[in-house]
């Protein structure tokens, strides 16, 4: 279900008594057509946002520029946005390798909070071991966590036929739960009686800063990373063309050989893998160094288990594509913050706008398609004429 | 635990229980109505945000829990409207559109509370209506009869529900374009305007749990629902796109995390542990649904949008 919305037409024919520079340039605009529409649709987004801002009192030229400063105005501000897209970005990968095999994934949130549970164990338990060790590893554990706590419901949709959406939304609920057990127990701080947060974890594993004197840290590395061998995953290797092709016609991969039950629970483990890292990254990379559980779940993981699949479809499902489209909402976010600072706007705003955007962009896509199959009409009758 | 087996206590909690079941089965009975007819929601949880803040902030302002029930109404067919033209009309991919629908809800409540009301001041619910000689029954009565207007609402959509579905016309043309909806088109069925049909219904009773949800509370907050919406939309799966089936999913949620409130209030599970029972209601519905049926699918044209000249 989840396709690109291009459509392969026809080659032109070819034919030599038509004028090849007016092909060329409807071929030319075609790529355009794919960008302006979904831009236009965030422009229009934009301009409900400012109706808000307007009806909130606010003058939203003011609102605007804050947040766009807030967001690009500078080094911090760059760094900023890129910590809130990392999240963003790793969980969009995942929901790439989902989505492409035909699986949905509603479940990031659970995944993100099994990874950072696991990851958190694992450095309470080896405080003393290396940076150099003690990083990789928990970044590997919060993989590990996250591709657990997705393998599960991929496991009942394969061999159960428990659907993906029922069951990735209880384990959301089941990991929220379990976090914050986890928090009131086994793993509160010390003396710690009421706030549900580990210990200060050991400063071993603390996400090492880039240099420049931002608060960036490696962890954007790291979302690159997954975001490139997510690419190569799904584009560049067997594995991958059996989960596209699973996703795009699993009875014919089926009369094919290939293991389509067993591409479920892969595409779901690696989806969750993917959304573990980024649950890893939210706590070592954090300015407390802890896991905490104070304010729900949604306070740790910033919804980025929704928010996520939002930047993966802005990146057409596509894990490079993925990172700019992470990028423009982490700036929303990181400019919200400014936003309520300058023109005294309840960041909640841009979690409203964010909906707006997405129902835009969504909402544009069809007609993207429909302007593309009108200019590639256009191509085919320039080419047979 | 030999506290907990006591009949008052079991008659507090299933009473309690149906209570807690009530906004999910408004939620999950309006998305089966959807989802029948073909059109996928996951944004009902903002639209249950949207139809909680209504409610709260009509019932703040009138001082009527009745008016906060309307505002609710009028909210949520607006939704239902809104993301008709969305779906229907634009053609938009479902799953992202409801994930949209989700961030605005939640961000728009929490902007409208800070803005329009900043503490949370509680609002007095509806009065509570004993059903003439029935709520006299012992224990029954207890549980059965002794509630608020909105519950026995939701609990009397059921058959009416199940009557509309199964034995009308209406429902007869919502299953069509559920199902094939190239087949009911060429039988003269508007699939559209019965899909924007299905859809309004489908997010008015969101607005509506929402509102019981509120109402029951006595208060809003930021994220008042936590997730409700989502677990009403795995309740539709859980019951098979069956209203009957769809309550016992939301009692069945409802009277298991009812009955570990009572734990925790009884010390029968303590601290971390009462944390842990919490999650109850979520593994059962997997557990039962594993074990339960796979017999019936989803309906076929379920989040594929209908376009004639396709």
């Amino acid at each position: 279900m989840y396709k690109e919305g291009g459509t392969d037409t026809a080659t032109p024919a070819d034919d030599p008594a038509s004028d090849p520079s007016r092909v060329h340039l409807a071929r030319a605009a075609r790529p355009f057509v794919g960008l302006a529409v979904p831009f236009l649709a965030v422009v229009a987004a934009l301009l409900v946002g400012a109706i808000m801002l307007l009806a909130l009192g606010a003058n939203p030229l003011d609102g605007y520029n804050a947040m766009f400063s807030g967001a690009f105005g500078g080094s911090d501000e760059l760094a900023d946005t890129a910590i809130k897209a990392m999240p963003l970005l790793l969980v969009g990968v995942g929901i790439c390798i989902a989505f492409r095999a035909g699986v949905i994934n509603i479940g990031g949130e659970g995944q993100i909070i099994a990874g950072a549970i696991l990851a958190t164990i694992v450095a309470l338990a080896m405080p003393d071991l290396p940076g150099i060790v003690l990083i990789p590893l928990i970044i590997i554990a919060g993989a590990v966590g996250g591709g657990i706590w997705g393998a599960i419901p991929g496991a009942l949709k394969a061999y159960a036929g428990v659907n993906e959406i029922l069951s990735t939304i209880m384990m959301n609920i089941i990991a929220a739960q379990f976090m914050s057990f986890l928090l009131q127990d086994l793993l509160i701080e010390e003396g710690a009686i009421r706030i549900q947060q580990t210990e200060r974890l050991t400063e071993n594993a603390d996400l090492p800063l880039l240099p420049g004197g931002t608060r960036l840290h490696i962890g954007v590395l790291v979302a690159l990373l997954v975001a490139v061998l997510g690419y190569f995953l799904l584009f560049r290797s067997s594995l991958g063309v059996r989960l596209r092709a699973v996703g795009h016609n699993p009875h014919a991969s089926r009369y094919a050989g290939m293991p389509v039950k067993l591409s479920v629970v892969q595409a779901l483990a690696f989806s969750g893998a993917c959304a573990g890292v980024a649950g890893a990254v939210l706590v070592f990379g954090s300015e407390s160094h802890r896991l905490i559980g104070e304010g729900g779940a949604a306070a740790f993981t910033q919804n980025a288990g929704f928010n996520g699949i939002v930047a993966a479809l802005f990146g057409g499902l596509h894990p490079l594509a993925t990172v700019p489209a992470s990028f423009f909402f982490g700036g929303m976010l990181t400019g919200g913050l400014e936003m309520q600072r300058e023109v005294q706007v309840p960041a909640a705003m841009i979690l409203a706008l964010n909906g707006v955007v997405v129902v835009f962009v969504v909402a544009s896509l069809k007609l993207r398609t429909r302007l593309r199959q009108w200019v590639d009409g256009e191509i085919e009758r320039e080419g047979l004429a | 635990m030999s506290e907990f087996f006591t009949i008052s206590v079991i008659v507090t909690t299933l009473a309690s229980g149906i209570r807690l079941a009530t906004p999910f089965l408004f939620a999950a009975l309006g998305e089966t109505v959807g989802q029948r007819s073909g059109v996928l929601n996951l944004g009902v949880e903002g639209v249950m945000l949207l139809g909680a803040y209504a409610a709260y902030y009509t019932a703040l302002e009138s001082g009527s829990a009745t008016a906060g029930v309307f505002a609710a109404i009028v909210v949520g067919a607006v939704m239902g409207l809104i993301y008709a033209f969305i779906t229907v009309v634009m053609h938009a991919e479902q799953g992202i559109s409801g994930i949209g629908i989700f961030l605005f809800g939640l961000g728009f409540t929490d902007l409208l509370f800070q803005k329009q009301v900043g503490t949370p001041i509680p609002i007095r619910g509806l009065r509570d209506f004993d059903v003439p000689l029935l709520s006299d029954i012992p224990h029954v009565g207890k549980v059965l009869f002794q509630h608020n207007p909105l519950v026995y609402v939701a609990f009397l959509l059921v058959p009416t529900l199940w009557f509309v579905i199964n034995r009308t016309t209406f429902g007869l043309n919502i299953r069509a374009v559920g199902e094939s909806p190239d087949a009911a088109d060429t039988l003269g069925v508007n699939v559209n305007l019965t899909r924007v049909a299905a859809i309004v219904i489908a997010n008015t009773m969101a607005g509506l749990g929402g509102a019981a949800l509120a109402l029951e509370v006595g208060v809003f907050q930021q994220n008042l629902t936590s997730g409700r919406g989502f677990i009403a939309i795995a309740l539709v799966y859980f019951g098979a796109w069956r209203a009957v089936g769809v309550m016992t999913g939301s009692l069945l949620f409802g009277i298991v995390s009812a009955t570990v409130v009572q734990w925790k209030t009884l010390g029968i599970v303590e601290g971390g542990t009462a944390t842990l029972t919490s999650m109850a209601p979520a593994v059962l519905t997997v557990v039962v649904l594993v074990i339960v049926s796979r017999r019936i699918g989803q309906p076929s044209a379920l989040t594929r949008p209908f376009d004639r000249t396709a």
